[in-house]
C-alpha cells in the first residue's frame, strides 16, 4: 500500500491541475422547477414547530372511535399492544428500569412526530389514506389515553406543536447545535456518555 | 429509449434460442433468490445475465431464520443478514448485501417514472429524473454499510448472537461493503442552491412507510452520495433501486433507500425511527440520540462459529475490519486468549469507511484456544473489549444481555473458541 500511494499521489495532483482548469460548471439545465402542487404533495414532514401541518382538526372522542376501526386489531382495543403492533400507552415511571416500558406517552419526545407517522405509515397496508381530520382525532386519542390533554381538548396545527411530552427532556444533547460534534459531546465514535 | 427498446427486443430473441438449456441450469441452482422480480416472464439466459455455481450455496438468513405471518408482499422479520463467514475479498456481492427496510417490501419502481425533487431551504427547487442524475459526474467508493443493531446482545435476536452456536452470520452479519457509484451530494446542493440557514437535509424514501430521515448538512456537503450503482450495475431493489442515499460511516438508517425527496431544513425533523427507536436508553434513564457513527470494527471471518479445522498445522486467519472514522490504521490477532496481540497482514485496498480484508498465519498446535480481533482508526479510535464498552456505558458487562433495549453500536472484541477436536465456537461473554 506504501508503494501505491507514493506512486499514485503525484499523478493524481498533476492530473488534477489540468481537470481543474478544464471548467467550473454550474451544472445549467439540469433538473426542471417542480410545481407548487407537485412540491406539496411530498411535503408531508412535519417538523417540531409544525410549520408543515395541514388545515384540520379532531379530539379523542371521535378518535376513539376511528382507532376501533382501524387501530385496535394490531394496537389492542386500549392501545395495550399485541404481536404484531407496540402499545402506545403506559410505562411511565420505567425509563430507569431493566426493562423499560417505551411507547408513545413513556418515551416520545414531540407529538408532533405522532401525527406524521400515523399519516405516512399508518395503518399498516393501507398507508396514507387517513384524512387531515383522521390523524388529529388519532393523535388525540392517543395523548388522552396518556392523560396528556383533556378528552375535548382540540388538536390542530396550533395546539398539537405546544404539547410538550413528558419525556422530552430525556434525551441528550437537549441542545441541538451541540449534536454535530461527537468528539466535543464527549462521545467514542457510535457511542455517547 | 430506442436503443433500449431494440436491445429488449435482441435479448427476448437470443432467449428464446437458449430457453430449453439455460432454463434447467438455473432452476437446480440454490440460494439466496431475491422474490418477486421480473424473471418469471424471462427465460433466463446465463449467457447475458450469469448466475453462481450451483455448487455454492451461501445465503443471506432472516435474523431468526423465519418470518412472522403476515399479508402477501410484506415480511415483518427483523432484517436478512449477510454471510459474512464465506466472504472473500472485501466486498459483499449485491444479492447478498444484507437488508432492512423495517418490514418493508422493495417497491416496483420504474426508472423511467422515478424522481427526486430536492426543495426547502434552497434557492431553487428542482426535480431530478434519473437521467438528470447521470449528467451531473459520478464518483465510486468502496463503503461499507452497517445497521445500528449490528451484534446486538439483546433485544428480539439477541439471544441468537450470544449463543454458543452463533456463526459470524448471526453475530456480525449486518455489515456489508459494497462499490457504490453515484453523483456527490454536495454537487446537487450547489446546483439547487443551499441557503444559509438550512442546517440540516431530511431524506425520504418511496417505500409503504415513506422513511425518513434527517442528517445535518456538514456531513451531506462533506461525502455523502447520491447513488445509483452497486458493485458495477444498478442499485439492487433490496438496495433501494433506482436511488440510494449513501452516508458513509453512519448508521445504517441514515442510508434512505429508494429515495424520493431530499428536503433542506433548519432542524432535525424528529421522525418515528430516529427519535423514538435510534436513541440509547441508558440506566439513568436519559437516551443519547443522533450518534452517527459507526466505531472500529472487526470479525474473524475464518476460523469463525459454526467451522471446522481439519486438525493441526498452518490457517490462515482472515477477517474483515472498518471504521466509521475513516481509514483503518492497524489490524491486531491474538491467538492466545488475549495474551498477546500481533500485527495482521492488510490484504485488500485500504479505504476510508470500508471493510479491509486482513489475514494472519497461524500454526494451530491443537490446543484449545480463543481467537480475537481488534483494530484502530485513523481517528484513534480502538474497539473495545467488552469490559471496555461496559466501562464507557457506566453500566455492569451484563447489562448488554440482561436489558430489554436493543443495545445498538455494540462493536467489541468478538472472541471465537476453537476447541481441541477442531470445532470453532461464539465464545462472547458478560
Amino acid at each position: 500500500m506504501r508503494f501505491r500511494f507514493r506512486f499514485l499521489v503525484p499523478v493524481v495532483a498533476v492530473a488534477a491541475c489540468f481537470t481543474a482548469k478544464a471548467q467550473t460548471p454550474d451544472y445549467k439545465n439540469v433538473g426542471r422547477t417542480p410545481t407548487a402542487q407537485e412540491i406539496q404533495a411530498m411535503d408531508i414532514a412535519v417538523s417540531t414547530d409544525g410549520k408543515e401541518l395541514p388545515p384540520g382538526s379532531g379530539n379523542a372522542k371521535t378518535g376513539a372511535r376511528l382507532f376501533q376501526e382501524k387501530c385496535a386489531a394490531c394496537h389492542g382495543e386500549s392501545q395495550e399492544g399485541s404481536a404484531q403492533a407496540p402499545a402506545l400507552v403506559g410505562g411511565k415511571g420505567t425509563l430507569t428500569s431493566l426493562h423499560p416500558k417505551m411507547t408513545v406517552g413513556s418515551y416520545w419526545p414531540y407529538a408532533t412526530t405522532i401525527f406524521d407517522y400515523i399519516r405516512r405509515a399508518m395503518p399498516r397496508y393501507q398507508e396514507g389514506s387517513l384524512k387531515p381530520d383522521e390523524v388529529y382525532s388519532l393523535v388525540a386519542f392517543i395523548l388522552y389515553r396518556n392523560e396528556i390533554i383533556k378528552e375535548d381538548d382540540v388538536i390542530d396545527a396550533a395546539t398539537l406543536p405546544k404539547i410538550k411530552m413528558p419525556n422530552r427532556d430525556g434525551f441528550i444533547p437537549q441542545n441541538m447545535d451541540e449534536i454535530h460534534d461527537w468528539k466535543v459531546r464527549g462521545c467514542k465514535l457510535g457511542h455517547c456518555p | 429509449m430506442k436503443t433500449k427498446d431494440s436491445g429488449r427486443r435482441r435479448f427476448l430473441k437470443n432467449s428464446a434460442a437458449f430457453a430449453g438449456l439455460a432454463l434447467g441450469a438455473a432452476r437446480t441452482a440454490q440460494g439466496a433468490d431475491t422474490p418477486a422480480d421480473t424473471s418469471a416472464a424471462r427465460p433466463k439466459d446465463l449467457h447475458s445475465y450469469g448466475e453462481r455455481s450451483r455448487y455454492e450455496t451461501s445465503a443471506r438468513l432472516g435474523a431468526m431464520g423465519l418470518y412472522d405471518p403476515a399479508p402477501p408482499g410484506y415480511h415483518r422479520d427483523f432484517g436478512y443478514r449477510n454471510p459474512i463467514q464465506d466472504s472473500v475479498g472485501y466486498i459483499t456481492p449485491a444479492p447478498l448485501h444484507f437488508v432492512i427496510a423495517h418490514g418493508y417490501e422493495p417497491p416496483d419502481i420504474d426508472p423511467a417514472e422515478h424522481h427526486l425533487l430536492i426543495h426547502g431551504l434552497v434557492d431553487k427547487p428542482l426535480i431530478f429524473s434519473l437521467d438528470d442524475l447521470k449528467r451531473f459526474p459520478s464518483v465510486t467508493r468502496a463503503h461499507f454499510l452497517e445497521c445500528n443493531a449490528n451484534g446486538a446482545p439483546a433485544g428480539p435476536t439477541g439471544q441468537y448472537r450470544v449463543a454458543p452456536t452463533a456463526t459470524a452470520q448471526d453475530t456480525h452479519g449486518f455489515t456489508s461493503c459494497s462499490l457504490w457509484t453515484g453523483v456527490p451530494l454536495s454537487i446537487i446542493l450547489k446546483r439547487v442552491g443551499v441557503k444559509p440557514e438550512a442546517k440540516w437535509i431530511i431524506g425520504e424514501g418511496s417505500e409503504k412507510g415513506k422513511h425518513t430521515k434527517s442528517i445535518p448538512i456538514e456531513k451531506a456537503m462533506d461525502d455523502v452520495l447520491i447513488a445509483y450503482g452497486q458493485n458495477g450495475e444498478a442499485l439492487r431493489p433490496q438496495q433501494g433501486y433506482p436511488i440510494r442515499l449513501l452516508v458513509p460511516g453512519w448508521e445504517g438508517i441514515n442510508n434512505v433507500k429508494w429515495l424520493r425527496k431530499i428536503k433542506l431544513v433548519d432542524e432535525p425533523y424528529m421522525g418515528m425511527w430516529e427519535s423514538t427507536k435510534y436513541p440509547s436508553l441508558r440506566p439513568d434513564g436519559l437516551s443519547r440520540w443522533f450518534q452517527f457513527q459507526m466505531g472500529p470494527r472487526t470479525v474473524i471471518t475464518r476460523p469463525s462459529g459454526g467451522q471446522k479445522l481439519n486438525g493441526p498445522g498452518f490457517y490462515e486467519i482472515s477477517g474483515l475490519a472498518w471504521s466509521g472514522g475513516g481509514l483503518v490504521r492497524s489490524i491486531e490477532v491474538s491467538t492466545d486468549n488475549g495474551q498477546t496481540w500481533r500485527e495482521a497482514e492488510i490484504q485488500s485496498p485500504v479505504y476510508p469507511k470500508a471493510h479491509v480484508r486482513f489475514g494472519f498465519g497461524w500454526d494451530w498446535n491443537g490446543n484449545e484456544t480463543i481467537l480475537q480481533s481488534r483494530c484502530t482508526d485513523e481517528v484513534g479510535e480502538r474497539q473495545p473489549s467488552v469490559v471496555e464498552l461496559a466501562k464507557f456505558w457506566k453500566v455492569e458487562p451484563d447489562f448488554f444481555i440482561k436489558t430489554g433495549t436493543i443495545p445498538g453500536h455494540f462493536n467489541a472484541i468478538q472472541p471465537w473458541k476453537v476447541n481441541s477436536d477442531g470445532s470453532v465456537q461464539n465464545a462472547i461473554s458478560f
